[in-house]
C-alpha cells in the first residue's frame, strides 16, 4: 500500500458486503477482477466501508470511477449514472463515524485539490438492505450490465482491460 | 481472545502484552482525534461561518493557542479561499444534510476557519500516525495480527521481516508526530472551543455512574489506566468491579428469555431475537414495550455510562496523578471545577485529555519493547495451549479491555473443544442501553433528558451529547441518495412522550468493539 505504483484511473467499489445490495458495489469489483487482466494505469479497489481513508488513494488520479448502491428513486434495479459535480460531495452530520462516507472523502479530496478531472458514479437502485450476503433478484439481474458499463467507461478513458483466458 | 486466553490458564509473553499495548494506544490518539474532527467537530463548527472570517485575525487567534507552525495569515487564507471555491460551487447547499446557520453555533468566523484547517491537517496526520500498525504486524482498521496466547508479529533486531531496531525508530518518530499535532493543535482547539459553550457543561450529565474495566497492564498486571466504578457522581468513592456482577436484562430488547424479569450473567447469556416491533418504516415506538436490538446490561443493577468519560473519572477519584494533573490543568483553563465533567462538553474534554495522557505514553512503551527484545526476549507468543487436547474438559473465561470507546467484555464457555457459549457485551451496549425490569434508563437516554432543543427539525442539541459518547451504530451503511443529494442516516426527531426511537434503531454490529 505505501509503493504502489502511480494509477491515473481509479476504479473503486463501496459497500457492505453482509448487507444485501448495500454491497453490490464490491460484487461488481469482485467481478471484475476475477474476469479481467487490468492495466497498471488502472488501481480497482475494494473500498468496503471505508470513506476517508480511501482519500490518499486519490492522490495524482486522474479518473474516478465508483460503483456503489444509490437510490435513485426509480425501481429496484433501477442504474443511474452521475458525472463531475452531480457526484455529491459534502460534509454531513451524522451519528456514528462508521458513517463518514464517500460523499466526505469527495468533499475533503476538494478542499485538498486532489479532486480528480473526471469522477463518474454507477448506482443502481437497491432493493433489500438486509443483513445478507447475496443480491436481490432485481439487482443481480443489473451486474453484468454494470460491468459493462465499467469497461465502456474505461475504454473511453483510454485503458482496455483484457479478459482472463482460464 | 483475553476470554480464551483467561478460560485456558494462558499468560501471554512480555512482548505480546507491550504490542498489545502500543497498537491500542495509538488506536486512542487516533480514533480521538478522527472523532473530534471528522465526527464531533460539526456540532460545534459552522463551517460556512468560516467564509467571514478574517486570516489575519485567524492567524492571531492561532498563534495565541500555541506555536504549531502552521499558522500564518496566508495559510489561513488559502483554506478559505478553496472553501469559498467549494461552497460557490453550491454543493454544500448550504444546508446538505448539516445545520449551517443553526442558532446554536456560537463560534466566532475565525475560530469556524482555523477548526476548518485542522480539519484537513487531521486527514494527513492520522493517515501517517496509524501506519504503526501496519508496523507492529497489522492493518487499520480491523487489527489482524492478534491471536490466542499472544501476538503473529515476530521481534528480531536483526531480521528485515520483524519488528526490528528500524521499527522502533520510526514507530518512534511517528509517536512523536502524533503528540505533537495532540498537544498543539487538539488540546488548544478543545481548549478554545469549549469557552462558547460552558452552557454544554451544565447539560447531558446523564447517569453519573462509571465504569472501567481498567487496561494497558505493566510487567506486573497491573492497569495503567485503573480498574474501578463509581456512583452518583461521587469522586470520593472508586468501587472495586467484580465481572460476576454484570447481567444483561432483555425486559426492553427484542429477544426473549424464559424469565424477563431476570438479568443473566453473560456465561449464562441468551440471545433470542423476537422482534415485536412495528413493521418499518415506523415513525413512533412504544419505549413501554420493546423498542431496541440492544440489551439492557447492568453492573450489581446500576446501569452505567463507559468511554473516556469514565475511564478518566475512575483514574482521577484512584488518584492517577498524570490524569489528575492534566485534567486540573484543563478545569483551570476553563475556570471551572471537576463537575463540570458530569456533562456533554466534560465527555468531549475527557476524550481529549485521555488522548493527552495517552500519547506521552507511547513512546515509554516503544523503549520498553525495545529493552526487552535487546535483553535476547524474542518471545511473541505462548503456544503451549493451541493443542486442544491440553484443554480442559470444560473451562470458562472472561476477557476485558476499554475500547476507545469503553469497556468491552466477552464471555467464553467452552466444552469438550468447542464454543459451547459466548457472549459480548460491547460498549454501545452499556451507553446505548435501553430500560432495565426495575425501568432504569442507560446512558444516552438519561443524558438527553432535558435537552433544550431550539428547532426540532434541527435537533443538534441531540446530537451533541449523542456524539460526545462516540457511538458505533449502523457500521457503515452509507448509501448515496441521489435525489437529495444526502447520505441517508435518519438523523430525525419524533415529537413523542420523552424523546425519539429512531435514533435508537441499530441495524447492525459487525465487529466486536463497537
Amino acid at each position: 500500500m505505501l509503493d504502489r505504483p502511480q494509477a491515473t484511473t481509479l476504479l473503486l467499489g463501496v459497500g457492505n458486503r453482509i448487507l444485501s445490495d448495500e454491497g453490490v458495489g464490491i460484487h461488481v469489483i469482485e467481478r471484475l477482477m476475477a474476469r479481467y487482466e487490468f492495466p497498471e494505469e488502472v488501481l480497482v479497489l475494494d473500498g468496503g466501508t471505508l470513506g476517508l481513508d480511501l482519500l490518499y488513494y486519490l492522490e495524482g488520479v486522474e479518473n474516478l470511477l465508483l460503483v456503489d448502491a444509490v437510490q435513485n428513486g426509480g425501481e429496484p434495479g433501477n442504474l443511474s449514472r452521475l458525472e463531475g459535480d452531480d457526484v455529491p460531495a459534502f460534509m454531513s452530520i451524522k451519528m456514528s463515524p462508521h458513517h463518514i462516507g464517500i460523499p466526505d472523502m469527495l468533499f475533503a479530496a476538494k478542499l485538498k485539490d486532489i479532486y480528480p478531472k473526471n469522477v463518474v458514479l454507477l448506482g443502481v437502485q437497491p432493493e433489500r438492505l438486509e443483513v445478507g450476503l447475496e443480491l436481490s433478484p432485481a439487482v443481480e439481474a443489473q451486474v453484468e450490465t454494470l460491468i459493462e458499463q465499467v469497461i465502456e467507461q474505461l475504454k473511453e478513458w483510454g485503458h482496455h482491460p483484457r479478459r482472463k483466458t482460464s | 481472545m483475553r476470554a480464551v486466553e483467561d478460560a485456558l490458564g494462558i499468560e501471554i509473553p512480555n512482548n505480546a502484552r507491550i504490542l498489545r499495548n502500543l497498537i491500542e494506544g495509538i488506536q486512542y490518539v487516533q480514533d480521538h482525534v478522527i472523532h473530534f474532527y471528522h465526527l464531533h467537530a460539526l456540532d460545534w463548527v459552522d463551517i460556512v461561518s468560516a467564509l467571514d472570517a478574517d486570516p489575519q485575525a485567524t492567524a492571531k487567534l492561532a498563534q495565541s493557542t500555541s506555536d504549531w507552525p502552521k499558522s500564518s495569515a496566508d495559510y489561513f487564507k488559502g483554506v478559505k479561499d478553496k472553501l469559498a471555491a467549494y461552497v460557490n460551487s453550491g454543493q454544500l447547499g448550504p444546508f446538505a444534510n448539516a445545520y449551517w446557520g443553526h442558532p446554536a453555533y456560537q463560534l466566532p468566523p475565525e475560530a469556524n476557519l482555523m477548526a476548518v484547517a485542522h480539519y484537513l491537517e487531521a486527514l494527513d496526520w492520522q493517515r501517517d500516525v496509524i501506519r504503526a500498525h501496519a508496523l507492529l504486524g497489522s492493518k487499520n482498521p480491523h487489527l489482524q495480527t492478534y491471536l490466542v496466547g499472544g501476538m503473529a508479529s515476530p521481534v528480531d533486531p536483526n531480521s528485515q521481516a520483524a519488528i526490528n531496531a528500524d521499527t522502533i525508530a520510526f514507530l518512534k518518530s511517528l509517536f512523536q508526530r502524533a503528540r505533537e499535532f495532540v498537544e498543539k493543535v487538539y488540546l488548544p482547539d478543545v481548549l478554545a472551543v469549549a469557552p462558547f459553550y460552558l452552557d454544554w457543561a451544565g447539560i447531558g450529565g446523564g447517569l453519573g455512574n462509571f465504569l472501567s474495566y481498567g487496561d494497558f497492564p505493566d510487567a506486573d498486571g497491573n492497569p495503567w489506566l485503573p480498574s474501578g466504578y463509581i456512583l452518583n457522581k461521587d469522586l470520593s468513592k472508586v468501587y472495586p468491579v467484580d465481572h460476576k456482577e454484570i447481567a444483561e436484562y432483555v425486559t426492553h430488547s427484542w429477544y426473549e428469555y424464559d424469565d424477563e424479569s431476570k438479568a443473566k450473567h453473560p456465561w449464562e447469556g441468551e440471545t433470542r431475537p423476537k422482534y415485536t416491533g412495528p413493521k418499518p418504516p415506523y415513525k413512533f415506538l412504544d419505549t413501554d414495550k420493546k423498542y431496541t436490538w440492544m440489551k439492557a446490561p447492568r453492573l450489581s443493577d446500576h446501569a452505567m455510562e463507559v468511554g473516556p468519560l469514565a475511564r478518566m473519572l475512575v483514574a482521577y477519584a484512584s488518584g492517577h496523578e498524570r490524569v489528575r494533573e492534566v485534567v486540573n490543568y484543563v478545569l483551570d483553563q476553563l475556570g471551572a471545577g471537576p463537575e463540570v465533567l458530569f456533562s456533554t462538553l466534560g465527555r468531549t474534554a475527557a476524550r481529549c485529555i485521555e488522548t493527552v495522557v495517552t500519547a506521552e505514553k507511547l513512546a515509554e512503551w516503544t523503549d520498553e519493547l525495545a529493552e526487552s527484545i535487546a535483553s535476547g526476549d524474542f518471545k511473541i507468543h505462548e503456544n503451549a495451549m493451541w493443542d486442544p487436547a491440553n484443554w480442559p474438559k470444560e473451562a470458562q473465561g472472561w476477557g476485558h479491555t476499554e475500547a476507545p470507546r469503553g469497556s468491552l467484555g466477552h464471555w467464553v464457555h467452552i466444552k469438550d473443544g468447542k464454543i459451547y457459549n459466548y457472549q459480548a457485551v460491547v460498549p454501545s451496549t452499556w451507553n446505548c442501553s435501553p430500560r432495565d425490569a426495575k425501568g432504569q434508563r442507560g446512558a444516552y437516554e438519561a443524558a438527553l433528558v432535558g435537552t433544550p432543543i431550539a428547532d426540532p427539525e434541527q435537533p443538534i442539541e441531540v446530537l451533541r451529547t449523542i456524539h460526545s459518547f462516540d457511538p458505533c451504530m449502523a457500521c457503515g451503511v452509507h448509501l448515496v441518495d441521489a435525489r437529495t443529494g444526502r447520505e441517508l442516516n435518519n438523523v430525525h426527531l419524533e415529537a413523542a412522550n420523552g424523546f425519539t426511537s429512531p435514533l435508537f434503531r441499530f441495524r447492525v454490529r459487525t465487529n466486536g468493539s463497537c
